[in-house]
């Protein structure tokens, strides 16, 4: 049986996560929480807008309404990384070799872990931003399609178009694909040896989170009454297939999905409150949280796959234990 | 997710630069109303804005990916919008001041097209900033100071103390040539009543029109709110597709006035209009009156977007007429009036 062990927060949520194992909560207010010997937290910024777990480097990034940026770690240590004056920081990824990347207004900044930083300006502003799993590249999610940059080389970029407002972005584990979410609420992929679209419609709602099972056989996303799980196997990712309904319920959104970091199942979050799993291959489901007061905005696993965090917009939080 | 939350207000404040646009803002937010304000501009200006929360963002214009060229949403305040919300103890209403070259229309839709934004916040009013002197220069070299008249709820005029009588009725006419459904004040230095800016509730169904029982009367009507000054109306007659003493000058307002209306009629006739005229239409709003219908019922519009629903009864002794304004370019008159006319109910 699972259990849940909430905490109850004083406001949203933006990204729950683990980090060195410790359970954190990164809220909208800027404080970051942690479960470590009981609940501690750090104020990090004046009202924080985005995060990310940095896994290799074991520390949340975190992005601010104040124009920082700053590295969190399990012992409440905060090491400042950037500071971009009054404008906020939109988004953040973690990429190989402790390079990281953010976007604010326009610009793309990557910072290498020896602290050189690398700007990148566009047209339009960035709205989404994310690593390449392989080499040094990052992809940028704007108007009318994605970017690509090499920051560690002088080289011109690869431009992606496809109509529409973009405004999230993630590669597949193995570096072949790059998705899109958008603001018609539809994602978008391209297959990058050859540029080949992917249109993945339908959704009754935007897409918020996505999650990448283990080596990218499926992506699963929010934004309908059930996880929709987009199979990646073929060579063609999920072109002329159609997706999986996971956790299909009739009176709730999902709004949040995390992948199992070894085994083909999926934890849903729902505009309820709810949380389910649910795996992939008989579609079997198990509730791990009974609805709260707000939707689940982010959900986590911890790496050995047994516990679960989980955020909420109204600030009831938790950590689910699979096993009990 | 549970809908209590109460949706914030947000007033746009439009006009240009110079125009007093961030005079009135200071105001707003420096008057004693006991109201916190989150303000979103989209550049700095030169005078400085007195407030704690102030978010700069990047005018992103976002056509929507449905074919239709004037469904465009502003994609920073989306995502502006949506990060506020995320503390929504900080503030009780939002303004947003655009810059002077800003087009108004995706301002206003991002508040109708956005579900996230349309579940959190309302939009209150378009207000837009008019500098009397030097309005018809713009007039001349752009089309956005017209937009920003046609498509406000308030008009503004301010900086009054720097035209003659004969510019200021030359001014209000033009303005009223345009929009003839905006509420107009003058101003000097920016000094209007704040409860003339602020919680008009101009798309509201409930409200819009509701108090307004000149709309469309311009011949009789007295917009004029600050009893400051007197008024002359004597340039203010309105005729059907009136076009603004401005030649240059290319948005037009059509009124139209009916009897009781067929809704079998009414509703594929407005929904066609819309769905052909969309990028055309800029405002519209009326008040139809149904056959056989106890109470009133009020559209508004913007681009294709229109909105309806009834809003009160229909007082004792008022006639039941059907009046309806389309702002925008290009509009056929003539056309409309058939239409609308045959609309009627037998």
């Amino acid at each position: 049986m699972p259990t849940v062990a909430p905490l109850d927060l004083p406001g949203h949520c933006v990204v729950a996560a683990f980090v060195s194992d410790v359970p954190h909560f990164a809220l909208a207010d800027g404080t970051v929480h942690r479960l470590a010997d009981g609940h501690k937290h750090v104020a990090a910024h004046d009202g924080l807008v985005c995060a990310t777990l940095d896994e290799k480097s074991e520390r949340l990034l975190t992005g601010g309404e104040d124009g920082k940026v700053l590295a969190i770690r399990a012992d409440g240590s905060v090491e400042p990384l950037a500071d971009v004056g009054r404008k906020w920081i939109a988004c953040i990824a973690s990429g190989p070799q402790g390079a990281i990347a953010w976007g604010s207004g326009r610009t793309a900044h990557v910072r290498f872990s020896d602290g050189r930083t690398k700007l990148f300006e566009h047209a339009r502003t960035v709205e989404g931003i994310a690593f390449s799993p392989k080499g040094m590249r990052i992809g940028v999610a704007r108007y009318n399609g994605a970017t690509l940059h090499f920051p560690a080389a002088d080289g011109k970029p690869t431009e992606l178009e496809w109509a529409g407002a973009h405004t999230g972005i993630t590669f597949s584990p193995d570096g072949n694909f790059l998705v899109t979410t958008m603001q018609e609420s539809a994602l978008h992929g391209w297959k990058l040896v050859d540029a080949k679209h992917m249109r993945m419609t339908g959704y009754p709602a935007k897409v918020k989170s996505l999650s990448w099972s283990p080596k990218g056989r499926w992506l699963a996303s929010s934004g309908a009454p059930a996880a929709i799980v987009w199979p990646f196997q073929g060579k063609d990712g999920p072109m002329g297939k159609a997706p999986l309904e996971l956790g299909l319920r009739g009176n709730s959104q999902v709004t949040a999905v995390a992948c199992h970091p070894a085994d083909d199942f999926v934890a849903i979050g729902y505009a309820d409150g709810m949380v389910l799993a649910a795996r992939i291959a008989d579609q079997k489901e198990v509730l791990l949280r009974r609805p709260g007061k707000g939707a689940i905005t982010t959900l986590a696993w911890d790496r050995a796959g047994r516990r679960v965090v989980f955020g909420s917009t109204d600030g009831d939080c938790g950590v689910i234990d699979i096993a009990g | 997710m549970p809908d209590t939350q109460p949706q914030i207000p947000v007033t746009v404040l439009t006009g240009y630069l110079g125009s007093g646009k961030t005079t009135l803002l200071n105001r707003i937010l420096s008057e004693n109303h006991g109201r916190r304000y989150a303000v979103i501009v989209n550049e700095f200006g030169e005078i400085g804005i007195d407030n704690d929360l102030i978010v700069e963002s990047d005018e992103e214009i976002y056509e929507m990916n449905n074919g239709c060229v004037c469904c465009t949403v502003r994609g920073d305040l989306i995502r502006v919008v949506e990060g506020l919300m995320r503390r929504p103890g900080r503030f009780d209403a939002i303004l947003v001041e655009t810059t002077g070259l800003a087009d108004p229309a995706p301002v206003a839709q991002t508040f109708f097209m956005d579900e996230d934004v349309r579940s959190k916040t309302r939009l209150d009013a378009v207000v837009a900033m008019v500098d009397a002197k030097h309005l018809p220069l713009r007039l001349k070299d752009s089309r956005e100071a017209e937009d920003q008249i046609a498509f406000a709820d308030v008009v503004i005029i301010n900086k009054t103390d720097l035209v003659t009588a004969d510019e200021l009725r030359s001014v209000e006419a033009t303005i009223r040539a345009i929009n003839p459904a905006a509420r107009l004040h003058r101003a000097e230095r920016a000094g209007v009543a704040l409860t003339d800016v602020l919680d008009r509730g101009a798309f509201d169904l409930k409200r819009v029109l509701a108090d307004d029982p000149h709309f469309l009367d311009h011949e009789e009507h007295d917009h004029d709110h600050d009893h400051h000054h007197d008024h002359d109306h004597g340039h203010h007659h309105h005729h059907d597709g009136e076009v603004s003493p401005i030649h240059d000058v290319t948005v037009q307002s059509v009124s139209l006035r009916g009897g009781e209306m067929d809704p079998k009629r009414f509703f594929p006739w407005i929904e066609k209009i819309t769905q052909l005229e969309g990028p055309n239409i800029l405002r519209l709003k009326g008040i139809i009156a149904f056959k056989d219908d106890p109470e009133r019922y009020v559209v508004q519009g913007v681009h294709m977007i229109i909105e309806g629903d009834h809003q009160r009864a229909w007082k004792e002794g008022e006639t039941h007429e059907s009046r309806l304004v389309f702002i925008g370019r290009e509009l056929d008159p003539e056309r409309l009036k058939r239409t609308f006319e045959a609309c009627q109910a037998a």
